[in-house]
């Protein structure tokens, strides 16, 4: 991957999310969240526990009715709907690492009719698995999902999650769970996607420091949104610090303090 | 059907006389992949606790049957086991209770309604064959029906087995690959519920959902990969219903529960080789 793929039409494709709200029972859950995401741009989500930041992409995949509306961009017809295409990458807690479900299983599951229970055949995935010799994990196709460290489990999350190169990428928590330089890898990996297929990116994260070192924009919510700029903007927002206890802007470095823009070289 | 019954008479063994052990042979190699495979996407999804309560459901629907005035109680027994499946499967994503809460709601209801329809004027008694369940007396119309069943049910498994597998694996994850998750939740507790249903008149109810957690159980300790995950109990499920049946004719016991024994040694045998491995 380097540096020089550039994105084309900077602008032109864009997801806008509008007045959105979740409720569930009597509690909303999010509320007036407007959110404008652009391609070749890594946004990242911050926000305390319970903030709805989950909510927020279960919604956006469909998964949560909503209220509000969600304009995708550039319009794509899919089975007589205008959706994108969103790759996502779950949290690790979400999933069930006990049961007997080797790589190869997950892919097969995801992008081929043929029932897993019949046996997983790699010579049918071919073009399917380029993506695991992408992130280096082409080595783990046999291996149960309960087998892969955080960090191999997660490049093969995000390989799947690239099967077919979507036009949203949406993270829940990626590097939960990751040792330091694992989390340092994964994002070096997605900061490099973002730029080759010109995703939107979205991502979750708990890990401030670091991932403001790798964001283009970072959005804290807490039911709506309350700030959205630059990591180093909305780390030195009083109600942000107020929230983790601590200025975390300092992490944010030179990147930072360079103006969003799409396509150029960082 | 003829072809069948001159196989076994075949075998040299006592219990291979009797046509009615034929019968009931042919029924447990027809069920017992079923709750094999079943029993696979039972665990992985964590739904031990929902299939033992559309089992004990079976109550109430039995009862409905009684109070309809339904000759046949299976036609009263199916459509009460999905609806509550249906409600179930609502619920879970419709309420600040957890799930294991809103089951053991369901199912304490649905025992506590079928028990007092059927016990009114002391009558509990004659239905209390549906507890323990009797294979003996399963007739070839009945065994064609569990044939038609396991042909739906591997139809089912064939086309939609890969997506009910990544919806359980991670919702989201299923969402996000354009895969209708209600459809595949639906589908597969009405899937749950029809196979522990017409099941319950032979395995009885009272040992049913253990047939279907312990092939799968003990098949979890030993598979690399979904498919043996699959290979593995299908093949422990049909050797416990097989080896379960034959021991009940020569100890005289109930077929079904002591198909779940047998089904149990399995289960250890295979904790015990993980654990030595």
């Amino acid at each position: 991957m380097d540096n020089n793929i550039t994105s084309g039409h900077a602008g032109a494709c864009c997801t806008r999310i509008e007045n959105l709200g979740v409720r569930i029972g009597n509690t909303n859950i999010l509320e007036n969240v407007d959110l404008h995401l652009h391609c070749g741009q890594l946004v990242a989500l911050i926000g305390p526990n319970g903030a709805g930041k989950t909510t927020l992409l279960r919604a956006m995949l469909g998964e949560l009715p909503h209220s509000g509306r969600l304009h995708f961009l550039p319009v794509r017809k899919v089975g007589g709907e205008t959706s994108p295409r969103i790759g996502y990458v779950p949290q690790k807690i979400e999933m069930d690492l006990l049961a007997p479900i080797t790589v190869c299983d997950l892919f097969a599951s995801a992008v081929s009719r043929r029932p897993i229970w019949l046996g997983c055949r790699r010579k049918s995935l071919k073009g399917s698995l380029e993506m695991l010799a992408v992130v280096g994990a082409d080595e783990l196709l046999e291996k149960k999902l309960g087998q892969l460290s955080g960090g191999q489990l997660q490049r093969v999350l995000l390989a799947l999650a690239l099967t077919p190169v979507p036009e949203i990428l949406l993270l829940d928590e990626p590097v939960a769970g990751v040792d330091q330089a694992g989390i340092e890898m994964f994002y070096t990996m997605v900061s490099q996607f973002r730029r080759a297929f010109d995703l939107a990116i979205l991502l979750i994260s708990h890990d401030l420091p670091a991932i403001a070192r790798f964001a283009d924009r970072m959005v804290f919510l807490n039911r709506r949104i309350l700030a959205d700029g630059t990591p180093a903007e909305v780390l030195s927002n009083p109600r942000v610090i107020q929230t983790f206890g601590y200025d975390f802007s300092a992490a944010a470095g030179p990147h930072a303090a360079a103006p969003v823009h799409h396509g150029g070289a960082s | 059907m003829n072809a069948w019954h001159a196989l076994i008479g075949q075998l040299p063994f006592e219990w291979a006389q009797y046509a009615f052990m034929h019968n009931a042979l042919l029924a447990m190699i027809l069920v017992s992949p079923l709750f094999a495979l079943l029993g696979c996407m039972v665990i992985n999804n964590q739904m031990a606790f929902f299939s033992e309560a559309i089992g004990h459901a079976a109550l109430t629907g039995i009862a409905v049957g009684v109070v309809a005035g339904i000759a046949n109680p299976l036609w009263s027994m199916i459509p009460v086991a999905v609806l509550l499946a249906f409600a179930i499967t609502l619920l879970r994503h419709h309420s600040a209770a957890s799930a294991d809460t809103i089951i053991g709601l369901v199912m304490a209801f649905a025992v506590a309604l079928g028990v007092v329809l059927l016990s009114r004027g002391g009558g509990f008694a004659k239905y209390s064959s549906y507890l323990i369940g009797d294979i003996l007396t399963i007739t070839p119309g009945e065994i064609a029906g569990a044939a038609i069943l396991l042909a739906v049910i591997a139809g089912i498994w064939l086309i939609f087995f890969n997506r009910i597998a990544l919806t359980f694996l991670n919702r989201p994850l299923a969402r996000s690959r354009g895969i209708n998750v209600w459809l595949v939740e639906s589908l597969f507790a009405a899937a749950v519920a029809l196979v522990v249903t017409v099941s319950i008149p032979w395995i009885g109810l009272l040992v049913i959902n253990s047939l279907l957690i312990l092939p799968a159980a003990a098949a979890r300790n030993m598979a690399r990969n979904t498919a043996q995950y699959h290979a593995i109990a299908v093949v422990v499920s049909l050797l416990s219903g097989i080896l379960g049946l034959i021991g009940s004719y020569y100890w005289n016991t109930a077929s079904g529960a002591t198909v779940v024994l047998v089904a149990m040694g399995f289960f250890v045998l295979s904790l015990a080789g993980r654990i030595v491995r």
